[in-house]
């Protein structure tokens, strides 16, 4: 007798799997769009780049440890990286913490007009023309944002566009012992 | 004005449902005559006012209302008419809307079909029927409506998706829905069967026409998909063990086993319990779909913009349904009882073999569709479960199930037997194998693979086997039953599939090359030449058109055009492929990027038989028409009372 029940129970189970699944989505624990970086946990891919905005001057990577900072990949040619560019604005002034842009395979002119229409979040801007960098940090669409710990490991990824609730869920927590890993 | 006139509409058509699920139910169950009387009435009434809101939405799109978000969301002044109304059901919100209008457009068709039904088993049916639409359209009003304002209006729209803008794409949702929402009905019968606690033969065969009828819209409709996936998403590739087309083939495999699981019950009497069970499987599986692809809880090319509260609202619906009607069984299948036993070797026993294999396959593939799901739960890391794990878990169950399928139709009922049968068989068997070794060496000159060789001849046995009793009986001139021509043409089909299925896996060739204008390459004895590169302007998108020539032996073959398409409103690329068709072979050939110095890379592939699995499908939807146009479904009106009993039908196939 009992064992007719077997089915409604099978189903029972599969239900809380699925409410469990939903739940952690609405906590931003799981997306499941998301495949994992490697990369985290594990030191930054180094780079030196010519700067978009002074263009002599390199940015060398190295130069940035001692302090997180945020890494943000986009290009003028990105729809969604303009539909991002106002929650940059924002990070740039609450986050406290410099946003390094990476300007993936785009017209440095193009680049510079944007930013000096839109607005400028980025405390320096790196232009990857050959798109070398976005391999080496496992970029596979912009836009992409990484946290990045004071000693250079990095801590979260995002893909997509950042906002200030992205920020809160899987950016902020990192940083309370200081941004240390 | 007009698009509130939507929204009103479908809250008069949650208040007809309801009353269509009430006085239904609860009139079947009081045995209050009129209540059970108005049901049909608020069945024509929901269909009406489902009807004005399809329009309403599918209005606001044909003349651009930007008002509309939705429409906003998902048109363009540029989009060209049949996509404009194709865009009706081109995102959540839309497509939701045509699942409802299709489910009271099968309880419309169930209402003025049934007339022969027994009034408490009708009112249940459609009561059941109703309360699955006041699920869905809650739904819709409250977490998905089609009909809200964007304030204030759009000048002109984001445009559909590119990849929807296809001929074949604009039919594969509804009749993919088609079928998935007729699994309703197959599932309302079987509530109604059970809390009346009345199940036999009649229920059988009133069950029957139903589930093959929405299993050949499914049947088109994954076929469809797959077509569409072939050709415009550009990888030419015809199945993907995508979730969301996994979603689709689950319930196709529960509702094949169904289809012949109903055969034993109404013939026999026999695996009653095991028929509800799976009437509630593939009505089960088809919600299952509905959720996995609108929660976001799995990826997909198909995943619509997902959102928890919805997921959330869909998980209940599917928990209440399915939970409810599982538990009903539990209460009920005890009391049922099978009506006598059978041998060993029947057909009984080959269609429990079937159900066994067709339901380990939807088994293992819902396993490997959770599995990441139940990783992430346990914390265990991401994965993905791909190609590898499905054409395993396909093939282990699914050749033995044809093989079986070519014998299994031609054993008789409860007895061992396949008396004259047995010689026929093992010849056409032997004639199969002899057939797949020939058609190995004749067009890809060599032996083949050993499960190669099983595949190809296992069509070709199959194909034959399906061919006996059709030649027999034209050979005496007399007429087959149409469900058991239905059946035979079907199974044909299967065979046709597998022989698609076996060539294109076999021998497919595939190439991605970069050339200039002037080059050439080869694939498969086949000389492709890049000829030129230039310019054309569609509609509503800008393309870079290449020509490319293909010759063998120095004649030509075909002259492809291929476009790499960039829609002027979301600026999505899309790949135009260029394909010549052959009974024997296509040849494809997808244009990818510039790569610089003149050269652009594109994809060249040879693509054996690929036709067969599309006309395979085909032919099992036609056999599934057939079978439903058997005249035992129509005929028996008048004599309802006396085919209660299971022996009354039996002599019929």
């Amino acid at each position: 007798m009992w064992r007719y029940f077997a089915p409604a129970v099978a189903f029972l189970a599969l239900g809380g799997l699925f409410a469990y699944a939903l739940m952690r989505i609405d906590q931003g624990k799981l997306d499941i769009r998301e495949i994992q970086s490697p990369l985290i946990g594990k030191a930054a891919p180094a780079f030196v780049l010519p700067s978009l905005t002074d263009p002599p001057h390199q940015i060398d990577s190295h130069a940035l440890a001692g302090k997180p900072y945020i890494l943000n990949v986009w290009g003028t040619w990105c729809g969604e990286c303009r539909a991002e560019h106002p929650a940059l604005m924002a990070l740039a002034r609450t986050s406290g913490l410099p946003i390094i842009g990476l300007d993936w395979k785009d017209e440095h002119s193009d680049a510079r007009a944007y930013l000096a229409q839109l607005g400028n979040p980025y405390a320096e801007v790196a232009a990857d023309d050959v798109g070398r960098t976005a391999i080496d940090w496992g970029v596979y669409g912009a836009p992409e944002t990484f946290l990045v710990s004071a000693d250079g490991i990095v801590l979260a990824k995002h893909i997509g566009a950042i906002s200030e609730a992205v920020w809160e869920k899987k950016f902020a927590p990192h940083l309370k012992n200081g941004g240390r890993s | 004005m007009i698009p509130e006139l939507g929204t009103l509409a479908m809250v008069l058509a949650l208040l007809l449902a309801a009353a269509q699920a009430f006085f239904g139910l609860a009139g079947a169950q009081l045995n209050r005559q009129s209540w059970m009387a108005v049901v049909p009435a608020a069945v024509a009434g929901v269909w009406v006012f489902v009807v004005l809101a399809f329009g309403v939405l599918a209005y606001s799109f044909i003349v651009h209302d930007f008002s509309v978000s939705y429409v906003a969301t998902n048109s363009n002044l540029e989009l060209p008419l049949l996509y404009r109304f194709a865009a009706v059901w081109g995102a959540h919100e839309g497509s939701l809307l045509l699942w409802i209008l299709l489910l009271s457009t099968w309880a419309l068709l169930v209402a003025a079909l049934s007339g022969q039904l027994p009034i408490a088993f009708r009112a249940r049916v459609l009561g059941v029927l109703g309360l699955i639409g006041v699920g869905f359209l809650l739904f819709t009003l409250f977490t998905s409506s089609p009909f809200t304002r964007l304030m204030p209006a759009a000048a002109d729209g984001a445009d559909l998706n590119p990849l929807l803008q296809d001929p074949a794409l604009a039919a594969h949702p509804p009749m993919l829905y088609m079928g998935y929402v007729g699994t309703s009905v197959a599932f309302a019968f079987a509530v109604a069967a059970m809390l009346s606690g009345k199940l036999d033969a009649g229920w059988a065969r009133w069950t029957r026409p139903w589930t093959v009828a929405s299993w050949m819209f499914l049947t088109v409709g994954i076929a469809l998909g797959s077509w569409w996936a072939y050709y415009v998403l550009g990888w030419g590739g015809w199945w993907f063990w995508d979730p969301v087309e996994n979603a689709s083939f689950m319930p196709w495999l529960a509702t094949t086993a169904l289809i012949h699981s109903l055969a034993v019950t109404e013939k026999r009497g026999l695996f009653k319990s095991w028929t509800l069970l799976l009437a509630i499987f593939a009505f089960s599986l088809s919600l299952l779909g509905t959720f996995l692809v609108r929660s976001g809880v799995l990826v997909s090319v198909h995943a619509f913009a997902s959102d928890p509260s919805r997921g959330l609202f869909i998980l209940a619906l599917l928990i209440f349904f399915i939970v409810g009607s599982l538990t009903l069984y539990a209460v009920r299948a005890p009391t049922l009882k099978s009506e006598g036993g059978f041998e060993l070797v029947s057909r009984e026993s080959f269609l429990l073999l079937n159900n066994a294999l067709l339901i380990t396959a939807a088994g293992l593939i819902l396993v490997g569709e959770l599995w990441p799901l139940l990783m992430d739960a346990f914390d265990l890391g991401k994965i993905s479960v791909g190609p590898p794990y499905f054409n395993m878990v396909f093939m282990v169950p699914g050749v033995p199930l044809v093989v079986l399928l070519g014998i299994g139709m031609h054993a008789a009922w409860r007895r061992a037997l396949l008396g004259s049968r047995k010689r026929q068989l093992l010849i056409l068997g032997g004639g199969g194998r002899a057939l797949a070794r020939r058609v190995a060496f004749a067009f890809f000159g060599g032996p083949g693979m050993p499960l190669t060789i099983v595949c190809l001849a296992a069509g070709f046995f199959v194909m034959a086997s399906a061919l006996i009793e059709p030649i027999e009986q034209w050979r005496k001139g007399q007429q087959l039953p149409r469900a058991a021509l239905g059946m035979a043409i079907a199974h044909f089909g299967v065979g046709v599939w597998l022989l698609g299925v076996t060539g294109v896996c076999s021998y497919k060739v595939e190439k991605d090359v970069s050339l200039a204008p002037g080059e050439s390459t080869e694939i498969a004895g086949y000389t492709f030449k890049f000829l030129e590169m230039h310019k054309v302007q569609g509609p509503n998108y800008d393309a870079d058109e290449a020509r490319i020539l293909i010759t063998k032996g120095g004649k030509t073959v075909a002259e492809l055009p291929t476009q790499k398409r960039t829609y002027r409103v979301n600026r999505n690329p899309m790949t135009h492929a260029g394909i010549s068709v052959g009974p024997t072979r296509d040849l494809f050939v997808a244009l990818g990027e510039n790569v610089g110095g003149g050269k652009w890379s594109m994809r060249l592939q040879y693509k054996p038989f690929i036709r067969y699995i599309w006309l395979g499908a085909v032919i099992m939807a036609l056999g599934g028409l057939t079978a439903i146009l058997d005249r035992r479904y129509r005929v028996r009106r008048t004599a309802e009372a006396g085919a209660f009993e299971p022996g009354a039908a039996r002599k019929a196939v």
